[in-house]
């Protein structure tokens, strides 16, 4: 047993190397599948959000001038005037009764002459691409089999469809009514899951002792965090839609809105998203807050300082930019959060703003996902611009957690 | 030197506790909004329960045909979850495929190849695919994915609706999760021990793919576990792109409805309390809720194993 | 109300079989000690004996860390701070405490000083206690034109008196100091030990310290602390007495060890 082994090895380092070469090739060509797979979606979306459209229009506009005054320059009563003589009677004293022609704007009956008298309609829509690469073949497209309609490069994302309200004419309908939705969900979602949240991280952190109990809320809260958000949508509707109905609907505070009838409401989808959001805020505000030195809290007990005048002077200024960070990630996911409105019962077709939190509801997420899965080709275009919307909306959300992190961790 | 006179040094102080209602009162606030998360516990798995209860005892309904049988059509009284089931585990596997592959290639490459500067490009790009809303996903799988697949497969093989679309475009979802959390188990491998491989002449795919892929298998078996429990939850995905309607089938282009995609579909319409639909999702619910707690626990434990090993 | 509470006795702190725990572990055991008025006493012996341990229990900030305890007491002008009615709030409102690493509030210098007073329900002209405690704490004229500047933008020395113009503030009676000087260079060092002469007309200082002539020159009384050599390893008061007594001719054979550098 005790003889010298024989030094003697492969020559292999060529290929070792070889095969080093090739599995790099592998890892390095997975992360171009991945960017790749990012430049995919962001351009089937911007391809469907422009492009050629060829549309009729059942009366033209330019016919309804009046005394040769444009439709775009007429003032509302003569707006009116025209709607009144295009449009039976009945339809129009049926407009009268839903909303009262006084109580409409200028821009209201502007549209409702749009909607209801030229009723631009699509007959074929193009995307980016094809408009690009082949614009004298759609061209002719359009010459021979509709020689009626214009043609127009088109961008679904505009001015108007923000303000715009639903239409079940893709031309003409918009998001306000979901991204209006959108805001007072989100706006009651930060009200209840913020404090919450950094109260339940601040006991967390500064208050609990290590025992049964706190620790079985840390496991717990870990856990919550894993529930797929479906599962929040069932409790939601369990609890805030049925339990709690006469809160969510605002009956027990008098509200009797006749379009409520019931706890969907935007108040439900607003708790819902905040227990949903919960955990995530909580985690990461527990973060944030044990990245605060031990040091600033033993010079403060050191001056004889109480627990809460620390957390409150110390702990809490210091760790606020990374709470407020966490935060709005949180916020960002509930924002795209679609499956648990679908449960709790988001509505899908309303054309008012929602004005208190006991309205009906629909968010941005929610209207995507109506048009995506309407049959028509139309509304995939609607529902792209509605993802470029939504997607500009969590943008400019991360883009305030980066000033607000910027100005609160600049004081010092 | 002078003091100050103002009588605010107490010459004898009075070191007895005085009741501080205010600090009371918020260490309660502070307990309550801790323990909230309790609550919501209590109340998925309770609200959860009870409704799932009233289901199993309605008479059309037994649990061995709940568990075993492979029809679900409420309209002639069959309730076997078995097509649901089907669906979201072919949905689910289609994603693993792309994910594990594909999230191990490039947290690989980002650790232990990248430079600096191509990480600090490619990290960010990673997190915007993970803040992009599921039904954004939803909607290319659809309007992209589908059309690809019918394009190279053939429109007659391909439906419409149908679950390979929907389980790659799930799949490249998770890719960013199953990435950033083996990234990070890879980079909590201790620096040492790839400089003794470097040190006895390895080379660098030997150093990444047999010392440290090794040394951070549990912490990339969690990150797979948390992806697979993702795949199992997500939605918006299959609601928009795998297709309605129970669909007991193994052919990934034909279209079928999973457990999620079932539940979004059933209470999408004006979903009546006390029906048995409204019942049937909260048992669905149910199983979704367990099957996924499971798998969290187990990455967690997972996770804490791996901890003690290195800290 | 009637509390037998000695202000005037000659000693403020009393320190009676004081032992400390950290979980079942016994850090420190059985130390008795006097801690006279306006003096300096400092306490001095090798690293892991319980200095820091023994300094914290003598104003509770021991108990943030979970699972400390103690048993003995530690009377305070006559009161034990470790009496169940005692609020550990109070006590360190009393007997403040500078650390080892200046601790600047990330707060500009003014509200550094001021904060410690608004707490506690100072009525008097602020800018006038900003500026005598930094006075105190010779730090006035240094910092006089920038007080509104973070108080972190402070060489180490100045933080570190920072922090001191910081306990002063709230005007406590006994001030316990753990290596304040022991991240300064020898000028700072200097300093704060001038800062503690002038101190001590007005304010009982405890300090821990490794530098031995700092103790010999600053200090007026000297507790030397050992591990007791028993399996435990716990810490304890082998020789307390006046610091000339101790560095010239002390009782036991540990001490002189130590102090001359034979040992520890
Ligand atoms: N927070 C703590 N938890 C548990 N044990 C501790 C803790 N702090 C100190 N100890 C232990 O108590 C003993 C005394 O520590 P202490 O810090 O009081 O020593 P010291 O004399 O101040 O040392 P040094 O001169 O190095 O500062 C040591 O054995 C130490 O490991
Ligand atoms: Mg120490």
């Amino acid at each position: 047993m005790n003889r010298k082994p024989v030094f003697q090895f492969k020559d292999n380092l060529a290929s070792r190397n070889r095969s080093g070469l090739t599995w790099r090739l592998v890892f390095q060509a997975s992360t171009i599948v991945g960017i790749l797979a990012l430049t995919a979606l962001l351009f089937n979306i911007l391809n469907q959000t422009f492009g050629y459209t060829a549309y009729e229009a059942r009366v033209d506009p330019d016919s309804l001038a009046l005394n040769g005054v444009s439709l775009e320059e007429q003032t509302k009563a003569q707006l009116i005037q025209v709607l009144q003589t295009r449009i039976s009677s009945g339809a129009f004293n049926k407009l009268e009764k839903d909303k009262p022609f006084a109580e409409r704007s200028r821009q209201e009956v502007y549209d409702l002459i749009y909607d209801r008298v030229v009723k631009y309609k699509a007959v074929a829509i193009w995307p980016l691409w094809d408009s690009l690469m082949r614009p004298a073949e759609i061209k002719q497209t359009v010459a021979q089999d509709f020689p009626t309609a214009k043609l127009g490069f088109v961008s679904w994302i505009s001015a108007d469809f923000l303000r715009r309200q639903q239409s079940s004419d893709p031309v003409l309908a918009g998001v306000r009514t979901a991204l209006l939705g959108s805001l007072w969900t989100i706006a009651i979602t930060i009200l209840a899951a913020f404090p919450l949240g950094v109260g339940a991280a601040i006991y967390l952190e500064e208050y609990a002792s290590d025992n049964w109990l706190n620790r079985l809320i840390r496991t717990n809260i870990n856990n919550l965090a894993g529930v797929p958000s479906i599962i929040y949508g069932i409790l939601g509707l369990a609890i805030f839609v049925r339990t709690l109905e006469k809160v969510t609907s605002g009956a027990l505070f008098g509200f009797v809105d006749p379009t409520t009838a019931n706890g969907r409401t935007i108040l439900s989808a607003g708790l819902t998203l905040a227990l949903l959001v919960l955990p995530l805020i909580i985690i990461n505000a527990q973060e944030a807050i044990r990245a605060v030195p031990v040091s600033l809290r033993r010079a403060s007990y050191g001056l004889g300082a109480t627990k809460w005048q620390t957390v409150w002077a110390h702990v809490l200024p210091n760790a606020l930019p990374g709470i407020l960070t966490g935060a709005i990630l949180a916020i960002s996911r509930a924002i795209g959060e679609t499956a648990p409105l679908v449960v709790i019962g988001a509505s899908t077709y309303i054309t008012f703003d929602p004005n208190s939190p006991f309205s009906k509801f629909t968010t941005l997420p929610i209207q995507i996902y109506q048009w995506t899965s309407r049959p028509q080709d139309e509304f995939r275009f609607l529902a792209a611009a509605a993802i470029l919307v939504l997607l500009a909306l969590l943008l400019s959300l991360n883009a305030v957690a980066v000033l607000l992190r910027n100005r609160f961790s600049r004081r010092w | 030197m002078a003091t100050l006179n103002n009588g605010y040094r107490a010459s004898k102080p009075d070191l007895r506790r005085r009741p501080r209602l205010s600090e009371t009162i918020i260490q309660s606030l502070l307990f309550l909004a801790g323990f909230l998360s309790i609550f919501t516990t209590i109340g998925i798995v309770y609200e959860l329960g009870k409704e799932a209860l009233l289901f199993f005892q309605t008479p059309e309904v037994n649990l061995l045909a709940f568990l075993t049988s492979t029809q679900w059509q409420p309209h002639i009284n069959k309730f076997g979850i078995l097509p649901l089931v089907n669906a979201t585990l072919m949905t689910t596997a289609m994603a693993m495929l792309i994910a594990i592959p594909l999230g191990l290639g490039v947290a690989i490459y980002l650790s232990e190849y990248a430079s600096t500067r191509v990480r600090n490009l490619l990290k960010p790009i990673l997190e915007v695919l993970a803040g992009i809303p599921t039904i954004v996903y939803g909607y290319f799988a659809l309007t992209f994915m589908t059309p690809l697949l019918r394009s190279i497969f053939g429109r007659d093989v391909v439906e419409i609706y149908n679950t390979a679309s929907a389980g790659l475009v799930m799949g490249i979802l998770i890719l960013p999760l199953i990435t950033s959390m083996t990234e990070d188990a890879l980079n909590a491998v201790p620096h040492s021990l790839r400089a003794a491989a470097y040190g006895l002449g390895a080379t660098k795919l030997e150093v990444a793919v047999k010392i440290v892929l090794p040394a951070a298998i549990s912490g990339i078996a969690a990150a797979v576990i948390v992806g697979l429990s993702r795949a199992i939850g997500e939605t918006m995905i299959v609601a928009v792109a795998a297709g309605a309607g129970p669909n007991f089938t193994l052919n990934p282009f034909k279209g079928a409805e999973t457990m999620t995609g079932h539940i979004v579909r059933i209470s999408g319409g004006d979903l009546s309390y006390d029906s048995i639909d409204y019942n049937s999702i909260f048992a669905i619910g149910l199983l979704l809720f367990f099957i996924t707690l499971t798998l969290n626990i187990l990455s967690q434990q997972i996770v804490r194993r791996f901890r003690e090993v290195y800290e | 109300m009637a509390q037998p509470v000695s202000s005037n006795g000659k000693y403020v702190l009393e320190v009676k079989n004081l032992s400390v725990f950290y979980g079942d572990f016994e850090a420190v055991t059985n130390v008795n000690l006097n801690i006279e008025r306006n003096k300096i006493t400092a306490i001095i012996g090798p690293s892991g004996c319980g200095k820091s341990t023994l300094l914290r229990a003598l104003n509770r900030m021991n108990e943030l860390v979970p699972g400390t305890g103690v048993s003995g007491e530690v009377l305070f002008n006559g009161q034990n701070l470790y009496a169940s009615h005692v609020d550990p709030v109070e006590v360190r409102y009393r007997i403040g405490m500078v650390f080892q690493k200046p601790n600047p509030f990330p707060k500009s210098i003014y509200e550094n000083i001021a904060w410690g007073a608004r707490i506690h329900g100072y009525k008097g002209n602020m800018d006038e206690l900003v500026e005598f405690s930094l006075r105190q704490a010779a730090l006035w004229e240094e910092v006089k034109d920038k007080l509104d500047q973070s108080g972190l933008a402070l060489s180490g020395g100045q933080q570190q008196r920072l922090c001191i113009a910081r306990a002063l503030a709230v005007q406590p009676q006994v001030i316990l100091m753990d290596e304040p000087a022991s991240s300064l260079d020898p000028l700072a060092t200097l300093k704060i030990e001038e800062l503690m002469h002038e101190l001590k007309k007005n304010y009982t200082i405890v300090i821990v310290t490794h530098n031995m002539q700092q103790a010999a020159r600053a200090s007026d009384y000297t507790a030397m602390m050992m591990l007791n050599g028993g399996e435990t390893r716990s810490g304890t008061m082998i020789e307390f007495n006046q610091t000339s007594i101790i560095f010239t001719r002390p009782k036991d054979k540990r001490t002189e060890g130590y102090v001359t550098g034979r040992f520890g």
